[in-house]
């Protein structure tokens, strides 16, 4: 027991705060520890003086380096004495000063001497200490001592020699590997820890043997593994196993996961929730495999434990993201937990009821967030509405009781990170959901009456002014944008005084009305207001003829031709001179983002952010790109573009994807190149296609990229000629060709000789998919009545022997191209039949409707019925052609 | 790959969030500043819940937190949100504590004896890496006696024997 550094008093009770560091202060310390080269030592004052060091260390406090290595050196004096306690402080601290490598070896000496002391304490400490601080030669010189350590009888002293491995694994791999005999034998130990850090370090040891580990997984999963701990461990391994063999090819049966199953029924929940994890993470997981896993989540889900119903509920949440079906079962249960006292259990509760609930229980559980969402923070608010907006999509119907809900929320108190991601989600209901958007434009209206952020205010009013003349009527919204321009600050003011002549420009009949509020504009406080005030209402008064009206609408609503980014750097690389800035000369080529800034865009959010200001790659960029180039001008309206296809794979020397671009008459690839290596510029890069696999296709025309620098991406596109309203599909094959030139580094100059040389790339397939746009509609059986009944087409396939009903599902939209309504994608993990609602446009803008019975008998065959509405009649036909082919 | 159950960081503070031992095992908190942001962070969010009777557990800026409340001490072990939380929860450290404490584990006694609560961390992880997770293992071997195993008897200190003998009237009271 160590001792109180300050004499107690008498009354503990006095309400004074107590604390033996009270007013320690570094310098009187370091004073302090020069008893350390007292001859006769003091343990118990030594102590206290390290506890002192450690204490302030702790605090964060930080030494000089003359300081260190002072009290460095007066402690290694302290190895004279014979005292445990003090011992153990002096290791301590040696660990916290870390002393550099021409300091360690005034102790390496009293060091190594403890390794081979005949108390266990010593040994086990001095190893980890002495592993901390030396370097790679000094190891080969203790090696012998740390092998003997690892098979040593006392436990501790073995799992301090095996943790040190692990450590050491990192600096020197290749002399930590030299002891995997021992290591060996370590896993064989009785004792729980030792089994479990020899196996960690024997894993690591042999993590590159893909073998090496599949067998040591192989003979443990049999065998008996002691502790909790390395039970997990494995459980970790095999997971890694499977993957790896799932990677190579190995089909059938899978392997090790009756191990993980029988997990499941370990007497350790650590064990049980690693087992239940592993296989809910397993690739392309069958229902039938996860059914045990989630049946023990399910059980933890109502543990007294908060951790427990904490790390079912996690679980369970990532499950609904990809089998949500599976999660449905635990839904009772999770609904008593949106209560739970712990709130980040409540939120993940609800955030996988709203992923896996149906459409039934959607009101009831709106009614449930509702009295919950008063008492949490602004971040899980975040995370519902996140939730509620993906939940208006998946059930359009039911945008009423959503829509009620977010208007509600919006007018509750809240920071500006919540009420962006309501407006956000309301913005997006409205445009994926005609039906909403005159509701909730008025929502957003009455928003603004009392909005306390600018940026959201303007936000809202730029996206009325698209939206808003285009409604039944304009007229209603003209009084909340006025007021704006009465009752707010400058900026608000002059977005409000956009927004007006918006109105003013589109609708005819506003016209009037509105140049008499903007002529009150032109009195304005504020330079920007009536600047802009001035300029509409000379835009608005103009004589009307069609070419003044063409240019104010493109001034108005025109976008920027150049995409910002580009834009940015032109003006700023712009010299103040006579000549002035030509904004043709900004560069039009979209740059196509790095990969990892792609994927953190995936998961923005959708809203008023997003596409009508910067569309660098959706369907308007694609557009403004193509028919800024003049070859394919001429190929009149882009229909469809596809999502980027990978023409290589990931890191190699050049990336390349294409962007199929769907016309009436042609179709373009877009090939977006990178050069990933930064010694190459490459020059007149061009793609090379062979379409003798594609019959209907012919070769127009085709736009090389100039010149392709390291890590700059760029384009080079190839159009084809081919019959007008035919879904023409075929293969095509592609080959890179270019110039390479060596760059210096160092200067980044290019050589002036270049060689020729081409790449291989991976075959393109235009597909009947290509021709189909995914088009969502609110209501499918409104939709589905409306068109004629007698061209519905009908007829009957066999899909063969499939896994599971949801899989032939997906294979059918796949093909199809086509939008899923309803989420009528998702199956019971049960079910023996199913119907799923498509809908999509087919080329020459022609609506479709399917609606697909599936069945599946005991063997897995499975039968589909295909009913096709179309408004055009040779169109439902090509629909069941396709499907016939595929 | 890092495989092994990884802990980020162990904390013990006061009721009032104050820092009484910390210790960080990943570099995602490089300065003091930083740590000292994290533990507000962690306090505040955890300081109006009850995790008296039960380990609680909590998510912040990507990490999963378990801790533990005993009288006005805080105990938090912070893993990354891949952790298996149940790990993270066997290495709360109050009970290794309170049995150091003699039962008496609060924030007076802690500091009085905060040569075992190091000693405790010290051995609990060994640079993130679980070292020992059994409570009374872990105490036996914070727990040291400081004399030297070969002097005699009688040369304990006094504060020995007075711990020794506070122990023996507690047990005699309590019973």
């Amino acid at each position: 027991m160590a001792q109180p550094f300050v004499k107690k008093d008498d009354d503990h009770d006095d309400e004074m705060e107590y604390s033996p560091f009270m007013g320690i202060e570094k310098g009187a310390v370091l004073q302090e520890a020069r008893v350390f080269n007292d001859a006769q030592v003091d343990p118990r004052r030594c102590s206290q003086v390290i506890t002192k060091l450690l204490y302030l260390l702790n605090q964060g406090e930080s030494f000089t380096k003359v300081e260190a290595t002072e009290v460095f050196f007066s402690v290694t004096k302290l190895f004279q004495s014979k005292d445990t306690g003090l011992r153990r402080m002096v290791y301590l601290i040696i660990k916290e000063l870390s002393p550099s490598s021409d300091e360690v070896i005034i102790v390496t000496s009293s060091l190594m001497k403890d390794m081979n002391s005949k108390i266990d304490m010593y040994r086990a400490n001095a190893i980890r200490v002495l592993c901390r601080i030396i370097d790679g030669t000094l190891l080969t010189q203790i090696e012998r001592y740390l092998k003997q350590a690892i098979v040593d009888k006392n436990p501790v002293v073995s799992s301090a020699a095996l943790v040190s491995g692990l450590h050491l694994l990192r600096t020197n791999p290749e002399i930590v590997k030299r002891w995997s005999n021992e290591v060996q034998e370590g896993v064989q130990s009785r004792s729980a820890l030792v089994q479990f850090h020899a196996l960690a370090l024997l894993h690591q040891i042999r993590q590159n043997d893909r073998l090496a580990v599949s067998k040591l997984v192989g003979s443990l999963t049999r065998g008996s593994v002691r502790s909790p701990l390395a039970q997990c461990l494995l459980i970790r391994y095999t997971s890694q196993v499977i993957r790896d063999m799932s990677n190579h090819g190995q089909s059938g049966e899978r392997p090790f996961y009756e191990f993980l199953e029988s997990c499941l029924r370990h007497k350790a929940e650590m064990v049980i929730l690693e087992a239940a994890r592993a296989i809910t993470e397993l690739d392309g997981v069958t229902s039938r495999e996860l059914t045990p896993a989630i049946t023990v989540l399910q059980l933890f889900l109502s543990s007294p434990k908060p951790v427990l119903r904490f790390a079912a509920v996690r679980t369970l949440n990532k499950v609904s993201m990809t089998h949500p079906m599976a999660v449905t079962n635990c839904n009772i249960d999770m609904e008593s937990l949106i209560s739970d006292q712990n709130r980040s259990i409540a939120t993940l509760a609800i955030t996988t009821l709203l992923k896996t609930g149906n459409e039934s229980s959607v009101e009831r559980l709106m009614k449930q967030i509702t009295n919950f969402m008063s008492d949490i923070a602004d971040e899980f608010k975040i995370v519902v509405v996140d939730a509620i907006r993906s939940l208006c999509v998946k059930f359009p119907l039911k945008y009423r009781s959503l829509m009620t809900f977010l208007s509600n929320i919006l007018r509750e108190e809240g920071g500006f990170e919540y009420k962006r991601a309501i407006v956000d989600s309301i913005v997006t209901i409205i445009r994926d959901i005609p039906d909403a958007k005159e509701g909730g434009l008025l929502h957003l209206c009455e928003f603004i009456e009392d909005c306390e952020f600018t940026y959201l205010s303007t936000q809202i009013l730029h996206f009325l002014g698209i939206e808003g003349p285009k409604t039944s009527d304009p007229s209603k919204y003209i009084r909340y944008i006025y007021n704006r321009v009465h009752l707010e600050n400058a900026t608000v003011r002059a977005a409000a005084v956009s927004t007006l002549a918006k109105f003013g420009f589109m609708v005819e009949s506003l016209k009037p009305r509105i140049t008499v509020l903007l002529k009150r504009c032109i009195y304005d406080s504020d330079d920007e207001v009536r600047d802009r005030a001035t300029l509409f209402l000379s835009v608005l008064g103009g004589d009307g003829t069609l070419d003044a009206d063409k240019d104010s609408k493109e001034f108005l609503f025109g976008s920027l031709e150049a995409p910002l980014g580009n834009m940015e750097t032109s003006l700023k690389n712009y010299d103040p001179s006579e000549e002035a800035f030509d904004i043709n000369s900004v560069p039009k080529e979209v740059k196509s983002q790095p990969l990892a800034e792609k994927k953190a865009q995936g998961k923005k959010p959708t809203g008023l952010g997003a596409p009508p200001a910067a569309p660098a790659s959706g369907f308007e960029g694609y557009e403004r790109l193509l028919s800024s180039i003049p070859e394919f001008a001429a190929f009149g309206k882009l229909f469809k573009s596809s999502s980027p296809v990978e023409l290589t794979e990931a890191e190699t020397e050049y990336a390349v994807n294409v962007v199929k671009h769907i016309f009436d008459n042609h179709v373009v690839f877009q090939y977006n190149c990178t050069n990933t290596i930064p010694e190459q510029l490459l020059e007149r890069v061009n793609v090379i296609v062979d379409a003798s696999e594609a019959e209907e296709f012919s070769e127009v025309a085709s736009k090389a990229l100039n010149s392709l620098p390291y890590d700059s991406p760029g384009q080079a596109f190839v159009a084809f000629e081919k019959p007008a309203g035919v879904p023409a599909v075929g293969k095509f094959s592609n080959t890179l060709t270019f110039v390479v030139k060596e760059v210096d580094p160092s200067t980044g100059e290019a050589e002036d000789d270049g060689v020729e040389d081409e790449y291989q790339l991976e075959d393109l397939e235009v597909v009947s998919a290509d021709y189909m746009v995914k088009v969502s509609v609110s209501n499918f059986r409104n939709a589905w009545e409306s068109m004629n009944e007698e061209d519905e087409h009908v007829d009957e396939y066999g899909l063969g022997q499939r896994e599971s009903l949801g899989e032939a599902i997906k294979a059918v939209i796949d093909l199809l191209g086509m939008q899923p309504c309803e989420g009528t994608e998702t199956v019971p993990s049960n079910a023996r039949s199913h119907t799923c609602l498509l809908s999509g446009v087919y080329i020459g803008n022609v609506k479709v409707l399917v609606r697909a019975q599936f069945g599946m008998d005991s063997s897995k065959e499975i039968a589909m019925k295909l009913a096709v509405r179309a408004e055009d009649v040779s169109v439902a036909e090509a629909i069941h052609e396709i499907v016939a082919n595929g | 790959m890092e495989l092994p159950p990884k802990v980020k960081n162990i904390l013990l503070l006061d009721s009032e969030g104050k820092r009484i031992a910390a210790k960080y095992y990943s570099g995602d908190w490089p300065t003091n500043t930083a740590k000292e942001a994290f533990e507000k962070a962690v306090f505040s969010k955890t300081q109006k819940t009850n995790a008296r009777t039960e380990v609680e557990v909590t998510a912040l800026e990507n990490n999963i937190i378990v801790y533990k409340f005993v009288q006005d001490l805080h105990f938090f072990v912070t893993g990354g949100e891949e952790e298996n939380e149940l790990v993270l929860a066997s290495l709360l450290l109050f009970d290794a504590v309170n049995l150091l404490l003699r039962g008496n584990a609060d924030k007076r006694e802690a500091l009085d004896n905060l040569d075992l609560i190091f000693l405790c961390f010290d051995e609990i992880i060994d640079g993130g890496i679980v070292l020992e997770t059994d409570a009374n293992v872990i105490a036996e071997k914070a727990g040291i006696n400081s004399i030297d195993p070969n002097a005699p008897l009688s040369e304990q200190t006094i504060s020995q024997a007075l711990a020794t003998a506070r122990e023996h009237l507690t047990r005699s009271l309590m019973k």
